[in-house]
């Protein structure tokens, strides 16, 4: 590694660090914008009952202390203050509860659409324009353009109300099989789509050529020279695949009640919880930031080619 | 003769036979550039499909209810004045209600609900029609939003250069690396609240805050890639060795701009102006899925999926015809931008 790869990992964290601070500033004041605090719309509360209530919370106070003291809270103790609508849990709580399955979903999803994505693109790459090459371009198209609501609800429909093969409710083990395979389908699509292409390029290359010349065997070309290097552009999609999976598992969530982050958060939106959607708006932004600075920095690692800007 | 000779070689300036004047005249008219792109794009059998069936869909979205005698908000079991009858709830395809059946007893023809109806007795084909003109209209103008926004900024970037170029492309780093998503949910949850009171009674109260929060978020978030794609264009175009060349021939200013600088800056904003389109009903379809899209009764193709989810187990085919819209939409407008790329831009061709 030389100066000169330091210095964009430097600069790239400091990037990072400002989109961190960039959406919980955002954040903040958003949620502060909106009309009608968060006691509003509920039963009737006397002047009395919503000037405790928002002492409590500390809504009385200047904003601009408000803004320093949250800042404050989830740099030091990482506390993003109580929920307003699940009375007696911190958010921070109620975000680790729904972040155990969520993990679980999102890590399984990921692993087995890189796993099945990087095989299919292969294999495809090298029996080009072969009935299963054409087969598996069909299909990941038709993937990649369908939404993960609407491919979670056929999946749904299919699996579970006409099939009756697996159970619709995902608060169980088996139940998380579908949710699983919903979140799969796009970024696996995307990979195998990204493997054939970039495994078709390297396949093309000159020291290709030359390592066939030189009587390497067709297994330790294929392994050994062109699918390592055909993967480094997989690298890249890493942070955009977790940012997918992250939006798609607020829907997927959705639709199979899983108990996670995700449907905690779209629960949030609609009681106007504004301490939980905060919170877990910067969690997840952290998420996908930290995700793309170790997939960029990676990728300028791996490749010593890469010509940096 | 010497090939290192001096002496001027007098055939060179001998009058051309008319062998040689026949061998210099022009075959055919010759094509512009934007006729060479349309007969690539003919030939591509698959882009052209997906034009005919984006032009098909639009075209149907758009006449279909001028003609059609149900609309969209139309609650077929309501009448005034007289209690509601409930028989026009869920009736399944090619179904009737009480009243209806009476009529056509008596001799009457009643237009058939093809897709049936909705749990409050409306008609499902015309909310399907009704909510893909709503999708298109959406990813349409949030497109053209984008495009203004992003082709301003990124022009002024390109041209002035220098601090001006920094600041605009350090807050544009920041927002391209914003997790967009998160944000859009974010700004399109306050917006529809904070929006409603402001727009009410103007215009835009019958487009509907959400709709309008939409818009707002795609023009505060998306111009950036837009914006980045023309700063990178304007100022690697303005180096290339042809405009230089063309420079060096005596080509004033003008010439420079019209015919070197424009045209090929236009085919790659047009090109992911139209692959913008797709993310836009994407992210439409998202939010009115998650509760945060057009306001009802106006459907869309999100929210008719979403409204779709409750009676999942009785009426999975008003779930599936809303999902195979989107998808058909989605997927044909995407092709037909990598035609119109492949068409227009082969050296972007990946």
């Amino acid at each position: 590694m030389n100066s000169k790869t330091l210095l964009y990992i430097v600069k790239r964290i400091g990037l990072a660090v400002l989109t961190v601070w960039v959406v919980i500033t955002i954040t903040f004041f958003v949620m502060r914008a909106v009309p009608g605090g968060p006691f509003m719309g509920e039963k009737a509360i006397s002047p009395a009952a919503q000037a405790a209530l928002e002492a409590k919370y500390g809504l009385d106070r200047p904003l601009s202390e408000q803004y320093f003291t949250y800042l404050k809270d989830i740099l030091t103790r990482f506390d993003f203050g109580p929920s307003l609508k699940q009375r007696g849990r911190t958010v921070t709580e109620i975000i680790a509860d729904g972040m155990k399955t969520s993990v679980k979903l999102g890590v399984v999803a990921a692993f087995s659409a890189l796993a099945v994505g990087v095989v299919l693109g292969a294999v495809a790459a090298l029996r080009r324009n072969s009935i299963l090459d054409r087969a598996v371009m069909v299909i990941t198209t038709a993937f990649v353009s369908m939404p993960s609501f609407i491919m979670g609800s056929l999946l749904l429909v299919l699996f579970a109300v006409r099939l009756k093969v697996l159970p619709a409710n995902g608060t169980t083990g088996a139940g998380l099989i579908l949710p699983i395979i919903t979140l799969a389908l796009y970024p696996m699509a995307y990979i195998t789509r990204l493997t054939r292409s970039s495994m078709l390029d390297v396949l093309g290359q000159d020291y290709i050529r030359t390592a066939r010349a030189k009587g390497v065997s067709g297994m330790k070309i294929i392994f050994g020279h062109a699918l390592k290097n055909a993967l480094i552009p997989v690298i890249t999609y890493f942070g955009p695949m977790l940012a997918y999976i992250v939006t798609g598992s607020l829907v997927v969530e959705r639709i199979f009640s899983v108990p996670g982050i995700g449907r905690a958060f779209v629960q949030s939106i609609t009681n106007r919880d504004y301490p939980m959607v905060m919170g877990t708006t910067i969690v997840l932004a952290c998420l996908i930031v930290v995700m793309n600075l170790v997939s960029d920095i990676l990728y300028k690692v791996v490749d010593p080619r890469i010509n940096l800007e | 003769m010497n090939k290192m000779s001096l002496h001027v070689d007098v055939d060179a300036f001998l009058p051309a036979t008319d062998a040689e004047k026949a061998y210099m005249v022009q075959m055919r008219p010759s094509s512009t550039f934007f006729k060479d792109g349309v007969k690539r794009l003919v030939k591509n059998k698959v882009a052209l499909t997906s034009f005919i069936v984006i032009v098909l869909i639009t075209l149907s979205s758009i006449f279909i209810p001028v003609f059609w005698p149900y609309s969209y908000d139309n609650m077929l079991g309501v009448t005034p004045g007289k209690p509601v009858d409930s028989s026009y709830n869920n009736l399944a395809p090619f179904t009737y209600g009480r009243t209806e059946q009476k009529q056509i007893q008596d001799g009457a023809t009643v237009f058939p609900h093809i897709f049936g109806t909705d749990s409050s007795g409306r008609d499902y084909f015309i909310r399907v029609v009704y909510g893909t003109r709503i999708s298109l209209a959406v990813g349409f103008f949030a497109s053209i939003i984008v495009l203004v926004i992003g082709m301003t900024i990124g022009s002024i970037a390109g041209y002035c250069g220098g601090k001006v170029d920094l600041i605009i492309m350090r807050i544009v780093d920041i927002i391209y690396s914003l997790p967009d998503m998160l944000m859009v949910i974010l700004l399109a949850s306050v917006l529809k609240i904070g929006l409603a009171p402001v727009i009410d009674g103007t215009v835009f109260a019958r487009i509907g805050s959400n709709i309008i929060s939409l818009f707002i978020v795609f023009g505060v978030l998306y111009w950036v890639s837009m914006s980045r794609l023309i700063r990178g264009q304007i100022l690697s175009l303005r180096e290339q060795e042809y405009v230089l060349a063309s420079r060096a021939a005596g080509a004033g200013g003008h010439w420079i701009i019209t015919k070197h600088l424009l045209p090929n800056c236009i085919s790659v904003v047009i090109i992911s102006t139209a692959l913008q389109i797709p993310s836009a009903i994407f992210t439409e379809s998202y939010l009115s899925f998650l509760g945060l899209g057009v306001n009802a009764p106006m459907p869309s193709l999100g929210s008719l999926a979403s409204d779709a989810l409750n009676g999942i187990t009785s009426y999975p085919y008003r779930l599936v015809i809303p999902a195979v819209v989107i998808s058909l939409i989605v997927l044909s407008l995407n092709l037909f931008g990598d035609g119109l790329r492949d068409a227009f831009d082969p050296k972007l061709r990946t």
